[in-house]
């Protein structure tokens, strides 16, 4: 004989579970859409053609731009993407293909996992230590070599998984030509795995570009134009921390640009990253 | 006169402790299509990859005995595995086509070994695909990528890929579970068409299959050979009753 009672406390039970849930989505989501509302509204007032032409104005003088900030952040992030791609990938490929388990691979797998969790403030205190304060001034260079520590683990991390998920029957297949080992790593199971590999890097350099703590201590900011990394260099992130924090209202209008800016790179980073996953998915 | 592309002799091979292969003896006859068959488990897939040496690829496996190929012996420590795998060539169960151009998945062996011009490789490349039976339904997209094709296709594609390095054996490890009947059905002529210029040794499941394209067929099991003849009369009066029970169906 079926028990109704049992049923209905099961029905109930079960719209109680939905509202709960469906209550915690909407308040994520009204989070997130506010802030979002907040950063376009403010943001897109502040982005004008002045905006992307002028460098930085001084405290109290009107009007200004971000241009310099754009430079140096796209040279910051550029120089870490050419410092961490080949570490983060060659050091994947050690991973999969040559480690085999052995304690060395074992160790490098769990260092760079602590290092993706690490505090990025960390970072930048370690690049400030060992290099910023033996050579006695900021640089570009300082910022975009603690930025690589931070990129370079996500890179080794993906690049790893992705490799791995390649059947193990196309590496056969290859050694069965006669193929060496390192051409059967690059040219067959990193080119099938490449797709993966490239999302891993642009989910990377997406993470690595709205980081603000490794480059106060690194880059700093500089109040003009330049192009020498080697001297302090205006990014987005900082200058962005400093004007928000400021009492002008030109400032705080430019640092609701700067977000916005960053907000909408990592959005189209992230969009791309996942238009070559899926293209991965299907090939 | 017969001549022997391969002499195995006193056979072991171990995965860690367990032995998988027990004392086995048999030579392969150069340009006949030898068949191995048996029940799953029973050691012919670890029989054939120990041709290739492919089992050195993974720590822990290893084999005792004497495999000589033309007179060497291949389980020897000086044995360069790159060159003797560009001799014996492998095709597998599932197709592998690499990630790249139909053309490229055919050039990228040669290259390996050879430095040919672009007219010589062009002519190469046709020449594999067209003794793969698969010339006329890839000449018009040789710059598709592999993973285009078909599953029957990329199997041809992949036998293409083996003889296009012009190896002097062929191992085939049963190359056409995964594929429908009329993709069996090319494959199996077109092994009778390679045996002409190579020698082939064939893992199958399929009693049919092995009755239909071998000269010769060995019955495997528990890691031993039970008998080995020609397939005439392996199948038709084999001397073991093991055979029999396993063809006739009565087991495996």
């Amino acid at each position: 004989m079926m028990d109704l009672a049992i049923y209905k406390r099961r029905k109930t039970k079960n719209i109680i579970g939905l509202f709960l849930s469906n209550f915690a989505m909407l308040l994520g989501i009204a989070a997130l859409l506010s802030i979002l509302f907040v950063l376009f509204y403010n943001g897109f007032a502040a982005i004008d053609f002045n905006f992307f032409v002028n460098s930085t104005p001084a405290a109290g003088s009107p009007n200004g731009g971000l241009a310099n900030a754009i430079i140096g952040s796209l040279m910051i992030v550029g120089i870490t993407t050419l410092l961490s791609t080949p570490a983060g990938i060659l050091a994947g490929i050690y991973l999969s293909e040559y480690s085999g388990g052995n304690i060395f691979g074992s160790i490098t797998r769990f260092i760079s996992d602590i290092m993706l969790s690490a505090p990025s403030i960390v970072i930048g205190l370690f690049v400030y230590a060992v290099y910023v304060s033996k050579v006695r001034h900021y640089s570009g260079y300082a910022g975009a070599f603690a930025l690589s520590l931070i990129a370079i683990p996500v890179i080794l991390r993906t690049t790893e998984n992705m490799l791995r998920l390649i059947p193990v029957q196309l590496r056969e297949a290859a050694f069965a030509l006669g193929a060496p080992k390192w051409k059967v790593s690059i040219n067959i199971v990193l080119r099938a795995a490449r797709n993966g590999v490239l999302t891993g890097l642009l989910l990377a350099i997406a993470r690595v570009s709205g980081e603000t703590a490794p480059l106060l201590f690194t880059a700093l900011s500089n109040q003009y134009f330049t192009s020498s990394l080697n001297k302090p260099t205006a990014n987005l992130p900082v200058v962005i921390y400093q004007f928000a924090l400021s009492p002008y209202k030109n400032w705080i209008s430019l640092a609701w640009g700067g977000a916005l800016l960053i907000t909408l790179t990592v959005l189209l980073l992230n969009i791309i990253a996942r238009v070559f996953l899926k293209e991965n998915k299907t090939a | 006169m017969k001549k022997n592309a391969i002499e195995i002799k006193n056979l072991d091979f171990f995965y860690g402790k367990s032995k998988a292969l027990k004392n086995i003896n048999l030579n392969i006859e150069e340009k006949k299509i030898t068949a191995f068959i048996g029940p799953s488990g029973c050691g012919k897939s670890t029989l054939l990859r120990t041709l290739n040496r492919m089992y050195d690829l993974y720590p822990g496996q290893k084999a005792e005995g004497e495999i000589n190929f033309y007179g060497k012996n291949i389980l020897g420590a000086k044995i360069d595995l790159n060159l003797l795998r560009s001799e014996i060539g492998m095709v597998f169960q599932k197709p592998t086509p690499f990630p790249m151009s139909i053309y490229d998945n055919i050039a990228f062996g040669v290259r390996l070994y050879e430095n040919l011009n672009k007219k010589m490789m062009d002519e190469r490349v046709q020449w594999a695909l067209h003794k793969a039976a698969i010339w006329d339904e890839t000449k018009d997209k040789l710059n598709q990528s592999g993973l285009s094709l078909s599953g029957g296709q990329q199997q041809r594609l992949c036998i293409a890929r083996g003889i296009a390095v012009k190896p002097k054996v062929l191992l085939m490890d049963e190359p056409t579970s995964a594929l429908d009947p009329i993709s069996t059905n090319k494959i199996e002529e077109l092994t009778n068409e390679l045996k002409r210029d190579y020698t082939i040794a064939i893992v199958t499941h399929n009693m049919q299959q092995a009755a239909r394209i071998s000269d010769y067929t060995a019955f495997m099991y528990l890691g031993e050979l039970v008998e080995f003849g020609e397939t005439k009369k392996m199948f038709l009066k084999p001397e073991r009753k093991e055979t029999e029970n396993y063809i006739t169906g009565r087991f495996g």
